[in-house]
């Protein structure tokens, strides 16, 4: 048989994604929550507290809340259309999360397995390549809701989403040339070895930070949905479940960056200061990989709140502030930084 | 025209509070222009927050404490031995700047010494809570310490004649038989008289 897949690679593949796609959807649910008590305690609030002990509740009430609503599809809109953009939106938000190392490997069953549903060797191409798709699922929907509002707000996210892909993405070949490998597996091997690719990278990782707060389309780059001035943006048409698919499939990209983020300059899974070697000595590989998966997520769950704390912190910028931020600051700085660091391996050889 | 007048105007007009605050056009610094200062500045300032304790009274389970003086919903009073004061004099419903109590008197009849303190009593005592202004001047116009205004306050009801009040709502428990609940609907309260 030339194509003999081995089963039990299916399974684990499959166990893995479901448990990766199920854990993020549970997060993005409790970023809600987050949300919403990180909002109310920075401004001296309390915030929710009624559903549930402390409020625990909360995101499943709101969950079921969405469901229960009138599902309204405008009778002026396209209906293919329509319905495609909240699912291509929240597909694309759950597709990154495939080439993200969670920890390293651990041994089930015999069988060694590395706890990344796919590691392929262009990984961060492929980042690059389903984050771009994001807009797309924006995008159809503002355009099939036959709404000015939606029009507009769908508009703003791709010239906005253009603009800062560029520099996010000039900004990741200087990393690229420091860490000479696409693969995010490598990528975070090698930073557990030597340094985290922060300390090599500061600039270029300030500049990659602001292109994903923009790709996120969070405050203060949420132009798309500016409520005060497009009502409700590109999902103004949108009710019941499908506009819940729009608001989980951000909480849900701000995860997946957050760890993209972590796995390219912060070490991904690497446990600071300790000595990996020794510790799995000491506790064995599979209890190593629990406690590297813990760190993955301490450090990830610390982007989502900093993406939260700027929110609540920063007003929007103006259209043209955004633009200008884009294309005559972050855009030369990344420029710089890839000269700059092209020279120093350079002059290092 | 309108625009050279607008132009004096600016330009030599005085203001008229000494709280004007003059707009500052002048372009952006270097560093203004950086943004993160800025924003670090705005985001160390967002986190301090996080450590100071909330103002918010948990409503229904926590309630502010009201000043001795509050007025709010009203309370017809009884005396030690449980009687009701109030002779319907009608005093109270002529200060009333809202109209909202209306009464009938009656004529007490022997045996019924233990419930009103005096020969005549109200048989129906009626305050419109939506008409009521809450002033308190029912409580200074009456002459026998029958009406006060507790601390009780807002309340619910689904239909405008739920808010009519009529005697059974506005009589304090009697001191007599429910020495507890008259205890608490008193509350602190110190009679004037």
């Amino acid at each position: 048989m030339l194509l003999s897949i081995d089963l039990f690679l299916v399974i684990e593949k499959l166990v893995l994604i479901i448990v990766v796609v199920m854990a993020s959807l549970v997060i993005a649910m409790y970023a809600t929550f987050a949300e919403r008590k990180v909002a109310a305690i920075m401004q001296d609030r309390i915030g929710p507290n009624r559903a549930g002990p402390f409020g625990i509740l909360q995101p499943l009430a709101d969950g079921l809340k969405l469901f229960f609503k009138e599902e309204i599809i405008p009778s002026f809109s396209s209906k293919f259309l329509f319905i495609l953009g909240p699912s291509l939106a929240m597909l694309t938000a759950m597709m990154t999360s495939a080439v993200i190392p969670w920890g390293d490997t651990v041994t089930l069953f015999g069988r060694e397995i590395h706890l990344q549903i796919a590691d392929i060797n262009i990984g961060i191409l492929y980042v690059f390549g389903v984050v771009s798709m994001g807009v797309y699922g924006i995008m159809i929907g503002s355009w099939a809701s036959n709404n000015k509002f939606s029009l507009m707000g769908g508009l703003r996210a791709a010239s906005q989403i253009i603009s800062y892909e560029l520099a996010m993405g000039i900004a990741l070949i200087a990393l690229l040339m420091v860490t000479g490998t696409l693969s995010l597996r490598t990528m975070v091997i090698d930073q557990t070895d030597g340094t985290w690719n922060f300390f090599k990278q500061p600039l270029g990782f300030l500049i990659f930070l602001i292109c994903v707060f923009a790709e996120c389309n969070r405050t203060p780059f949420d132009l798309a949905e500016a409520e005060n001035e497009l009502i409700g943006g590109y999902h103004t048409e949108y009710s019941s479940m499908k506009l819940g698919f729009y608001l989980f499939a951000e909480y849900i990209n701000m995860f997946i960056s957050s760890a993209v983020m972590v796995s390219l300059f912060f070490g991904g899974y690497d446990i600071p200061i300790l000595n990996d070697a020794h510790a799995v000595e000491k506790i064995g590989q599979n209890w190593m990989a629990v406690a590297h998966i813990f760190m993955f997520l301490g450090k990830a769950f610390f982007f989502v709140f900093l993406f939260m704390w700027v929110r609540w912190t920063i007003p929007r910028f103006r259209y043209d502030q955004l633009m200008n931020l884009g294309w005559k600051v972050l855009l030369p700085l990344a420029l710089i930084n890839m000269l700059i660091t092209g020279a120093v391996i350079l002059f290092l050889q | 025209m309108r625009n050279f007048l607008l132009a004096v105007n600016t330009k030599y007009m005085k203001a008229l509070t000494n709280r004007v605050k003059e707009v500052d056009r002048r372009p952006m610094t270097l560093m203004e222009r950086a943004y993160l200062p800025a924003i670090f500045k705005g985001m160390a300032i967002t986190f301090s927050h996080m450590f100071k304790k909330a103002p918010t009274i948990s409503y229904p389970e926590k309630t502010r404490p009201f000043s001795p003086v509050f007025r709010g919903l009203h309370i017809l009073n009884r005396d030690e031995e449980g009687r009701e004061n109030c002779t319907a004099c009608g005093l109270c419903a002529v200060a009333c700047p809202a109209e909202a109590i209306t009464m009938e008197a009656a004529e007490r009849k022997p045996g019924e010494e233990n419930l009103y303190r005096e020969e005549k009593y109200a048989a129906k005592y009626e305050i419109n809570m939506l008409r009521c202004i809450f002033c308190g001047l029912c409580e200074e116009a009456c002459p026998k310490d029958a009406i006060y205004l507790s601390e009780t306050f807002a309340p619910a009801n689904f239909q405008r004649k739920g808010f009519i009040y009529g005697k059974e709502d506005l009589l304090i428990p009697n001191p007599v038989t429910e020495p507890e609940a008259y205890a608490k609907a008193k509350g602190g309260r110190v009679a004037l008289k």
